[in-house]
């Protein structure tokens, strides 16, 4: 059977971008030292999560999950524009946002 | 029924005689400012009811009647059951009287002693209450009244030896007197539990009712009578607990004559008299009581031959003669150390107040190297305290020498050795007593020119108390004649109530025969006559004086310093108390318990301490940690 | 009910007091203490006609877990609680001559202290009595610290965690037995006659005596206790050391005995030891003591002692005793710490070595103090010398030994006592020291107050002793 028409393996192609996109986040939320990129990957992750619900809830053909895909839109937007916010605050008062300056948090 | 009627009567005058002092005491105390010198009057007054009360009492009983009356129930409680009640009989008659009568006349005098003291009445509440409490612990119908008595007249004393609070001395004196006490207190009270714990009842009557069952030496009652013996060696100044009452002179002359002569100090006696069928139950406690008394009574009056300070050799004088009536307890003579104490009461206090009189005269000065030919300027004051002198000496017919006397042929009954020794002191007694009456008024006067011109007789306030006591020495033994003379003992008869029960279980040695007696009451007149020749030859002949303190060598300089027993009771016991407390503090309560409660504080402080390390302040770092454990959560749940 | 009305009288008061004007708050506070005394006066009168069931109160409160709101009193009961309402007015009245900061916060938190520790005494219920148990730490935390002298913050934080870490073991114990009860109820009446089996009250014996222990305090667990009295404000070493301490001592006999008489026989022996220990300890410490107010402490510390051996001797006497004594111990302590605070306004200093001579500058405040000290060294006739005899008597009935070795108590008692009174009262240096100022109304309202108990209690402690027994008896009758 070919791979591609079969929906189960269709919903294999999914999951292994799904996987791709949240490790590409991972990495990027690891290794790169700019905030803002930090936070854009973080936002890669959550969409990668995203995917990977709306693509089980085709599987299944239950709609919970792409409720969900909603409630996490809305939770997400929201969430960058705190963070952008911070961002924008932290800019403003040490003129970087390079996360190896932001190190007064310690003891 | 007559009878009862009779008795029921006078219970109003049983209970006004701890009243009036008490009475007298609060008025004192509340409205004392305005009183003044009005004060002293009705101190002496507050007595005289108690006086008067008792002599009511006394002519009111007849034979062997008692009242027996309790007032409230004070303590009620399990095994507890303790009344406030009032036992009027033979003996504490005898007590009452001597208390009211000297405490009355030692009133009288405290008005012409204290006159000048900004304390005057102060000095009277405190003399009230004192009287206040010696009536109850003399009036109590059982142990735990007596006892209330007890301390509270140990209150008494500390408030009066530390009557011139100002002076560190007297306070430390008074400290001390109180907390010697307690030490005997702590006996007699393990006494009064054990009295609860096995006889039921601290009730005196109930208790000499259940003791008709045991034997003789049986342990409990050999117990008991020891824990109540430790307790009359704290009041009544024995070895080893005697030292408080030298000290105890720091305080006014009459409270030294009233309280630490002529009553408190007795209560010991008194309480041992009161419960004597339970000391004669118990032959080896009255063994020890003798030992204890007989050395008390030899060691003190060896101290007494070296003291300067005419209070301090009075002092030394009253624990020996207390040590005398113990060794009288000791053999079972029970009313023959009643009959001393009485005597002792008469020319002891008399003693005292005399010796108050020429304090007076010399303007406070207390020192006999610097007296000497008194006899002419304060002649009523010299008369009676050589009356007095004569009476403690033990010289025919003066009340000591017949007490003193009884006593002796007693201890010849029973042991040798405590009869010689208890000669011996007495011996010393007549030579110090002599010793000091020569250096104070013989010979010439030693003072400075201002204490000269200073010399006066007391007022008749003081000189008439004097007067009245030196009749009761000179007299007062004729209450008590011996045997040989051919007529009653009228104390022990007026007694023998009270010691019937106890002459039945002590064992009966065969009484001395007539000849004896005489033979013994010549031994001793002839040794104190001695004495008194060898003070008279050292201090009148010679016109020896003692010897400055810096001069003083050898075993004289050992005595003179009371054989340092104070100063090795602070070594021992003082000092390391001290020690200890500050070790234990500093020690056990800072270094250990304390470091284990906050070691569990210093635990969690360094572990926040360690932990906090992880906190870089490197936000790459978290995001690693994070995801790096997140991975590790994900093995281990693939691998479980 | 009447129950109830005596504990919110306290209530009601906080809460007003909470708002009121900075001027009226201490007549306020002592308007309702005087109320609250002499609804006490008539809660006596309808408990000795009517016995303990006019105090009743039982409502359900939580469901799950079981939880009801059960208050009543006992003759137990009742002599804390007149403790606690006879003494809170002297309290009140002792600092109405002090200017404290912020007054009306300061005697709202006295009077929910009021309203915890009556809770405390008439709880009936296990939890509803552990939450009065720590609520009764919290306003007495804040006294302490806000109030306090300079050490106050680090001495109270460890004044709280260590009694609360003794609660906390408390909590585990009544929730062991919350689960163990077959119809699971923390109930008085059903914990004290359904016991679980000894093999548990071995270990939870503990659980409750050491919460108990640091309360009272029993050595070790003391060390909280003279450093927390010596930096709280006076008032508050009085609410701690006249009261609180009480409720240690009322828990052994409310709680730890009648729940575990197993384990009360079993441990009896070791606890007994340890306070007799405790009681020469803290005597011995005391002596050399340079503070009055530490000085006070270890005197307390020895005095509870012998309050914790005459509980434990399980004896009629020892539980009356140590009844007795509570009441005694509670008016006495409070007179001396009201004696040191009159010193320590007049003369700024606690030192034993800074000060003297009063007693020339103010001779009946020297009275007063003498007559307080008698009853803290159990002079006959004052209240002092009937718990201690009764106490003392216990012991030596349990162990004549033991008896003797607490019985020196009465020596160093003694000894402590009179040194610290010579040296803070007598002596003539007048000239080194400040003028002494005369007593004010107040306190001569408080000192005389104090020592007229100290002599009724001396005299007729009949009253406490009537008052207790039947309560007593139900007691022994549970072990």
């Amino acid at each position: 059977m070919n791979p591609i028409t079969n929906p189960e393996s269709t919903t294999n192609w999914y999951l292994f971008l799904s996987c791709l996109l949240f490790s590409i986040g991972v990495m990027g939320v690891l290794f790169r030292k700019n905030a803002l990129i930090i936070l854009m990957c973080i936002e890669l992750m959550l969409n990668a999560v995203n995917l990977l619900l709306v693509s089980f809830s085709a599987y299944s053909g239950n709609t919970d999950g792409q409720t969900f895909v909603f409630f996490i839109m809305v939770v997400a937007a929201a969430e960058v524009a705190v963070g952008l916010a911070l961002m924008v605050s932290i800019y403003r008062n040490i003129g970087s946002i390079d996360i190896q300056s932001l190190n007064k948090l310690k003891w | 029924m007559n009878n009862t009627m009779n008795l029921l009567t006078m219970i109003t005058p049983a209970m006004m005689i701890p009243i009036f002092p008490l009475l007298g005491f609060l008025i004192l105390s509340l409205f004392g400012k305005k009183l003044g010198l009005m004060s002293g009057w009705i101190a002496s007054m507050a007595i005289l009811g108690s006086f008067l009360c008792s002599i009511n009492l006394f002519i009111g009983l007849e034979g062997d009647q008692q009242l027996n009356f309790s007032i409230f129930n004070w303590i009620n409680s399990g095994d507890l059951q303790i009344e406030f009640g009032f036992l009027i009989d033979q003996l504490s008659l005898i007590m009452l009287l001597v208390v009211t009568g000297i405490g009355f006349l030692i009133h009288l005098y405290s008005i012409g002693y204290m006159h000048h003291d900004e304390g005057f009445t102060r000095f009277f509440s405190y003399l009230n209450l004192f009287v206040f409490f010696m009536l109850l612990l003399v009036m109590g119908n059982n142990y735990a009244v007596m006892f209330i008595g007890w301390e509270g007249v140990g209150l008494c004393s500390y408030l009066l030896i530390g009557f011139w609070f100002k002076n560190p001395d007297y306070n430390n004196a008074a400290k001390k007197a109180f907390i010697m006490n307690r030490i005997g207190d702590l006996g007699f009270l393990i006494g009064i539990f054990a009295l609860i714990f096995h006889f039921g009842t601290l009730d005196f009557i109930d208790v000499q009712n259940q003791l008709t069952g045991f034997e003789s030496n049986a342990p409990i009652l050999v117990f008991i009578t020891l824990m109540l013996f430790i307790g009359a060696t704290g009041k009544s100044a024995q070895l080893p607990l005697y030292t408080w009452l030298p000290d105890a002179m720091a305080g006014p002359t009459p409270v030294s004559a009233l309280i630490h002569a002529a009553t408190m100090v007795t209560a010991g006696i008194y309480m041992i008299c009161r419960s004597n069928l339970l000391f004669a139950l118990a032959p080896y406690t009255l063994h020890i009581i003798l030992i204890v008394g007989v050395a008390t009574s030899l060691f003190a009056a060896i101290i007494g031959i070296k003291q300067n300070d005419i209070k301090k050799v009075l002092a030394y004088s009253t624990v020996s003669q207390l040590g005398l009536m113990f060794a009288a307890i000791g053999l079972g003579a029970f009313e023959s150390s009643l009959f001393h104490v009485m005597t002792h009461a008469f020319f002891k206090a008399l003693l005292f107040l005399g010796a108050g009189s020429v304090i007076h005269a010399m303007g406070g000065e207390q020192d006999i190297r610097k007296m000497g030919g008194l006899s002419k300027s304060i002649k009523i004051t010299f008369v009676t305290f050589l009356i007095a002198t004569l009476a403690i000496s033990g010289i025919f017919p003066f009340a000591g020498f017949f007490s003193k006397d009884e006593i002796l042929a007693k201890a010849f009954e029973h042991n040798l050795l405590a009869w010689a020794l208890l000669s011996i002191s007495s011996m010393i007694t007549a030579f110090y007593m002599f010793r000091l009456l020569f250096l104070v008024f013989y010979g010439q006067f030693r003072g400075t020119e201002q204490q000269a011109k200073h010399l006066h007789e007391s007022p008749i306030s003081m000189t008439f108390p004097l007067m009245v006591l030196a009749i009761l020495s000179a007299f007062g033994g004729f209450f008590g004649l011996p045997a040989v003379f051919d007529s009653t003992h009228q104390l022990n008869v007026f007694l023998a109530p009270i010691f019937n029960a106890s002459k039945l279980v002590t064992t009966e040695v065969h009484a001395l025969s007539h000849s004896q007696e005489w033979m013994l009451m010549g031994i001793a007149t002839f040794a104190a006559l001695m004495s008194i020749f060898f003070a008279f030859s050292l201090y009148i002949k010679k016109q020896q004086l003692p010897e400055n303190d810096a001069d003083l060598t050898g075993f004289s300089k050992i005595v003179a310093n009371k054989f340092y027993v104070d100063e090795f009771y602070h070594k021992v016991f003082v000092n390391p108390i001290m020690i200890i407390s500050d070790l234990l503090l500093v020690l056990v309560d800072k270094l250990i318990i304390d470091m284990v409660v906050n070691l569990t504080a210093i635990i969690v402080d360094a572990l926040g301490r360690l932990y906090r390390l992880i906190q870089t302040g490197s936000t790459g770092f978290y995001l690693i940690a994070m995801v790096l454990s997140m991975v590790i959560v994900m093995f281990i749940q693939i691998i479980l | 009910m009447l129950s109830l009305e005596l504990l919110f009288i306290p209530l009601l008061a906080s809460l007003l007091l909470l708002f009121a004007n900075e001027k009226a708050a201490k007549p306020l506070a002592l308007l309702f203490s005087i109320v609250e005394a002499i609804f006490t006066i008539y809660a006596y009168q309808v408990f000795q006609q009517n016995g303990s069931e006019a105090f009743e109160f039982q409502m359900p409160w939580v469901n799950k877990p079981q939880i009801n709101l059960h208050f009543g009193i006992d003759g137990i009961s009742l002599l804390m609680v007149v403790l606690t309402n006879l003494l809170i007015p002297f309290i009140i009245l002792s600092g109405f001559q002090r200017t404290t900061k912020r007054v009306a916060t300061f005697y709202a938190l006295l009077s929910f202290m009021h309203f915890a520790l009556l809770g405390v005494f008439m709880a009936l219920d296990g939890f509803v009595y552990y939450i009065f148990w720590e609520l009764a730490l919290i306003p007495i935390y804040f006294m302490a610290f806000n109030w306090g002298d300079e050490n106050s913050a680090k001495v109270t934080l460890k004044f709280f965690i260590y009694t609360l870490a003794g609660s906390l073991l408390m909590l585990f114990g009544f929730i062991y037995l919350y689960m163990g009860t077959p119809n699971h109820s923390l109930d008085w009446s059903i914990l004290s006659t359904q016991h679980t089996c000894s093999c548990n009250q071995t270990w939870l014996f503990w659980l409750f005596f050491i919460a108990f222990a640091i309360k009272i305090p029993i050595i070790p667990f003391h060390t909280w206790q003279p450093d927390t009295y010596q930096s709280a404000p006076t008032q508050g070493t009085m609410l701690l050391s006249g009261i609180m301490l009480k409720m240690g001592t009322y828990s052994l006999l409310r709680w730890l005995l009648p729940i575990f008489p197993a384990g009360m026989h079993e441990w009896q022996p070791v606890v007994i030891t340890l306070s007799v220990i405790g009681i020469v300890y803290a005597s011995v410490i005391a002596i050399m003591q340079r503070d009055l107010k530490k000085l006070f402490a270890y005197s307390s510390i020895a005095h509870v002692g012998l309050i914790a051996a005459g509980t434990f001797t399980l004896s009629f006497e020892g539980m009356q005793g140590a009844l007795v004594q509570m009441l005694a111990h509670g008016i006495n302590v409070v007179g001396l710490f009201f004696c040191a605070d009159i010193i320590l306004n007049r003369k700024g200093s606690l030192q034993l070595h800074q000060l003297g001579c009063i007693r020339i500058q103010s001779p009946w405040f020297a009275a007063f103090f003498l007559v307080i000290v008698l009853g803290a060294i159990a002079l006959p006739l004052t209240n002092g010398f009937v718990g201690e005899f009764m106490l003392l008597y216990s012991l030596f009935k349990y162990n004549m030994w033991l008896g003797a070795v607490a019985g020196t108590t009465i020596i160093l008692g003694a000894v402590y006592m009179l040194k610290m009174y010579q040296e803070v009262m007598l002596g003539d240096q007048v000239e080194q020291s400040e003028p002494m100022e005369g007593l004010h109304w107040n306190e001569k309202v408080v000192l005389i107050g104090i020592v007229a108990l100290i002599f009724i209690l001396g005299i007729f402690p009949s009253i406490v002793t009537n008052l207790t027994q039947p309560a007593v008896n139900q007691l022994l009758k549970l072990i």
